[in-house]
């Protein structure tokens, strides 16, 4: 699929354009008619037998840094964009810039902070950006205030058919799309690939106004907690056990007719699926259902550890049910009553 | 006179947000010769029109009640949940909840040394069995509960469960049912997921497009024990809100019910409410935006499975919603 490539473009929320740019691509390859709206959404359209109106959408952003300032010896102070973990951005490379010049997120070593320092995570008010410069001036040459941060992670794959990348929430779902419009199936839906999902779900908003969906069906990286720490009813996803179905999270409660019948699909079509216990989080579904006279909603996730943070690891399997999960949901939903 | 058969019928009724099905058929057969039209929209929200060519009004009152989703069911039979709408964890336990199938279980909680740190993680569901078969037969991950109180009531107040909404929702049909000669063009909603965030609302002002906006919304009182500072109690009257979270009323449609309680003889009350809100919320953001406000019934002990309202302030309600539907 798409992933590996799709993983490691920039694309936080609000500057898309790298994620854009290289699905704009893929689509003219294969030959689907799309178009970008007004706030940076792609819609594409795959026609064919039609019952009722689709929408598919998967969020091209990602969590990040941009910059706020640049201080007199050239280090780049940053604010977070969307909901990053911020526990673990020290010592992480990032790209910064149009340009991607790469940086390491530093703060005081070590040696030199107190006890009580040490036993905390860093603040991110603490950190900098060092891109090996020691001037504002040299700095200023390479980086602007507003420059957004990527973090830099490559694509790897590893152990019983697992990935390791960065940004597999969402990148995981615009693969999924993309894969779902290269298969030319005979059945309507429009793919849509949504920005700034991670500051609050605004791009899906905008693309649910234009398309008024009977049915929305969000494709995710979402949370999973499979460690060793944690209860198995605090869990949420399972790595491996298959596609995620969103029952309740902190934006919708699911239609449980339209719940029920996924799950339906993939008993009956032998795909491997779970419910994603947690209620927390929030999703583009948020937004969709609740535009204009209303929608009926999906969600259909692949489960992602250490999400929101510079690496994630996901399941080729899980990804590969989803994949067949939603192409199942999108063909019986065609068929006509 | 009020009407208790019909008001511990919507009460004991099952139906927490997005879980609407069972409430929504028992009023939808209640309203059903009531109404020229009847419409379920995407989301779930009951409409019932009441067809004129003068203004649109929108009242508006929320089937969904506060009440447990199951996300886990554990090896050994317990259940794991967690709260859909406004429900805190340390006032949970021995609490016995309901499902929709009618089957039973009652809140514990795990051994915690400290019993002020628990959390909804910490709670689990007993559903009384140790047939594990029986378990996973009826009891799904998904699957809603509700508070389980029988209803009771005295002279002059009730105590129930879900008086957060239902009471909204009885006088919007005790007041279909006297629905006053209008040119108005009348919609009834009994909206969806109120308690998650006014999301019905959302969708149900948006498709009406009303020209005047009322919801009918229980609000907490300041007539308790070292309770919140609060002009609103029970027996008082009809409560007029002026503001909220969500809405600060149309000064219009404040006058506007003033008024007409002030003609038609209706006790009432100005309720300013600092936390909360209601479907008025929503809808008045709606498209261009909806001149909105509320009606309130004074209920003490919200979001409990024993809510506590006044009898009379009901009536009250309903003389000034018929009042405002004219």
């Amino acid at each position: 699929m798409f992933l590996n490539e799709l993983t490691e473009l920039s694309g936080v929320s609000g500057c898309e354009y790298e994620v854009r740019n290289y699905i704009k691509g893929k689509l003219s390859e294969i030959g689907c008619e799309f178009y970008v709206d007004k706030l940076g959404n792609i819609i594409a359209h795959n026609k064919g037998k039609k019952n009722k109106n689709i929408m598919v959408s998967a969020h091209m952003d990602e969590v990040g840094l941009i910059v706020s300032c640049i201080d007199s010896d050239g280090f780049i102070k940053f604010k977070a964009v969307g909901g990053i973990d911020q526990r673990v951005l020290n010592s992480k490379v990032v790209l910064v810039g149009e340009n991607n010049i790469p940086g390491v997120i530093g703060s005081k070593a070590v040696h030199l902070m107190s006890d009580k320092e040490r036993g905390n995570s860093i603040p991110i008010d603490k950190l900098y950006i060092d891109i090996g410069t020691s001037t504002k001036e040299e700095t200023e040459k390479l980086v602007n205030v507003g420059d957004y941060a990527a973090f830099k992670s490559d694509y790897v794959e590893f152990g019983d058919n697992m990935i390791k990348a960065k940004a597999l929430d969402n990148r995981a779902g615009c693969s999924i799309i993309l894969e779902l419009l290269s298969q030319k199936l005979d059945a309507d839906f429009y793919g849509v690939f949504t920005v700034m999902e991670e500051v609050g779900l605004r791009g899906a908003e905008a693309a649910a106004y234009q398309l008024e969906p009977d049915l929305g069906i969000v494709l995710e990286g979402t949370v999973c907690a499979d460690m060793p720490e944690v209860d198995e009813h605090e869990s949420s996803t399972l790595i491996g056990k298959g596609a995620v179905l969103s029952l309740m999270d902190n934006a919708t409660i699911y239609d449980i007719d339209v719940v029920r019948s996924v799950a339906k699909i993939a008993e009956d079509n032998n795909i491997t699926y779970q419910y994603r216990r947690s209620t927390s989080g929030a999703n583009d579904a948020g937004v969709i259902h609740k535009i204009k006279n209303g929608a009926k909603v999906a969600a259909i996730s692949v489960p992602c550890r250490y999400i929101h943070s510079s690496i994630s690891v996901a399941s080729k399997n899980d990804l590969y049910s989803a994949l067949k999960l939603t192409k199942q949901v999108i063909i019986e939903n065609q068929k006509g009553e | 006179m009020f009407n208790s058969e019909l008001m511990k019928r919507l009460s004991d009724c099952f139906g927490p947000s997005g879980r609407e099905k069972s409430i929504r058929e028992m009023i939808m057969d209640e309203i059903k010769e009531l109404a020229d039209e009847i419409t379920t929209d995407p989301l779930g929200n009951l409409i019932a029109r009441k067809k004129g060519n003068g203004k649109k009004i929108l009242f508006s009152a929320h089937m969904d009640q506060i009440g447990l989703i199951i996300t886990h069911v554990d090896e050994k039979g317990f259940l794991r949940f967690a709260n859909v709408g406004g429900l805190n964890a340390k006032e949970l336990l021995g609490l016995r909840m309901v499902f929709d199938n009618g089957l039973e279980g009652v809140i514990c909680q795990e051994e915690l040394k400290d019993k002020e740190k628990v959390t909804m993680s910490k709670l689990f569901l007993d559903v009384a069995s140790t047939d594990k078969e029986f378990i996973t037969r009826n009891f799904h991950v998904g699957d809603m509960c509700v508070f389980k109180t029988e209803y009771y009531e005295t002279d002059d107040c009730v105590i129930c469960k879900a008086a957060d909404d239902r009471i909204g929702c009885y006088i919007l049909i005790e007041a279909l049912k006297a629905h006053p000669e209008t040119e108005n063009d009348v919609y009834y909603v009994f909206s969806v997921q109120e308690e998650v965030g006014c999301r019905g609302a959302k969708t149900a002002g948006y498709s009406i497009e009303p020209d005047l906006a009322i919801a009918i919304d229980v609000t907490a009182t300041g007539d308790t024990p070292d309770g919140i500072k609060m002009d609103v109690k029970l027996g008082g009257g009809a409560a007029i809100k002026l503001m909220d979270k969500s809405i600060i009323t149309h000064i219009e449609v404040k006058d506007l019910l003033t008024n007409l309680a002030e003609k038609n003889n209706i006790k009432y009350q100005y309720e300013v409410l600092e936390f909360g809100g209601t479907d008025a919320g929503q809808i008045h953001t709606s498209r261009e935006g909806v001149p909105s406000g509320v009606i309130s019934i004074p209920t003490r002990n919200l979001h409990t499975s024993g809510e506590i309202f006044n009898k009379s302030d009901v009536e009250e309600c309903i003389k000034l919603l018929i009042a405002a539907a004219k």
